[in-house]
């Protein structure tokens, strides 16, 4: 049996991903607090992690030519990314809620590093099977 | 990777937090302004700040913050008589700058604040990459 990176290191790598992906969605809606008409935006982890799991392309923006632009990150590029419905609303058209950004940033934050953790026990797993000890 | 993108985002947060910082500034200083006609009047400056789509020609990073300008306000000036004034026009009139001085205090709140929260997105940024190069150590 050889080692197979795709399956050792199981769905952790995805999650991952998808959480460094959110934190950047969060991070921008926090840079736009102030930003007239934005619409605050975020990640649905269970249907990103259906995705990923399933191996489905993303399914987002396909360019045909190569004078498009291409999306400089997966933030339009994926569909698991959705609006989200305010609160209370600001009169300017900001949807931001500043509390509750920081606070899912910050559990994001959280569950990056609980992702991590996973993720270095499976490579200290693979690493003491490869010396045999 | 994605938490890269996130030092652009945070820094075009802070950067434009620090310009709102900057007209605030301006127009406090500028409170007390007087001038001899309307069209001198030191008038509110205030940003006008924009979400970035996709602006890859412009090197910014979706999901950036940028400043498309800053307009001044149109309020009208108030204009006071005080023909002792070296300043007073033929009839006598000054002219003081529009500057709401409570609302630039809480505008400059509001910045500092926002400011505040840009840093501790990078610094938090800055603690996941740094773990995450120890992967596997």
């Amino acid at each position: 049996m050889s080692i197979n990176f795709d399956s050792a290191l199981g769905i952790h790598a995805d999650a991952l991903r998808i959480r460094s992906q959110r934190a950047e969605l969060l991070a921008s809606n926090l840079a736009n607090t102030d930003t007239p008409n934005y619409k605050a935006r975020d990640i649905d982890f269970q249907s990103a992690m259906k995705m990923a799991a399933s191996g489905q392309s993303t399914g987002g923006m396909q360019t045909s030519h190569v004078n498009h632009i291409q999306p400089s990150s997966a933030q339009f590029n994926n569909p698991a990314v959705q609006f989200r419905i305010g609160m209370q609303d600001s009169l300017d058209g900001n949807t931001v809620d500043e509390q509750v950004e920081q606070a899912q940033f910050m559990q994001n934050s959280v569950q990056y590093q609980a992702s991590l953790d996973f993720l270095g026990a499976r490579f200290k797993g693979l690493l003491s099977a490869i010396r045999g000890e | 990777m994605s938490l890269f993108n996130i030092f652009d985002i945070a820094g075009s947060g802070m950067s434009a937090q620090s310009l709102r910082l900057n007209t605030t500034a301006s127009n406090l200083a500028n409170a007390d302004s007087v001038s001899s006609s309307v069209d001198q009047t030191y008038r509110t400056r205030s940003p006008v700040f924009a979400a970035v789509l996709d602006d890859a020609q412009q090197g910014y990073k979706q999901g950036s913050v940028q400043v498309k300008g800053i307009v001044e306000s149109q309020a009208p000036v108030r204009q006071e008589y005080n023909p002792s004034h070296p300043l007073a026009n033929e009839e006598g009139y000054i002219f003081h700058s529009n500057v709401d001085s409570m609302s630039e205090m809480a505008n400059m709140m509001s910045a500092s604040r926002s400011y505040q929260n840009n840093v501790e997105i990078a610094n938090t940024s800055k603690q996941l990459l740094l773990r995450t190069l120890q992967l596997g150590q």
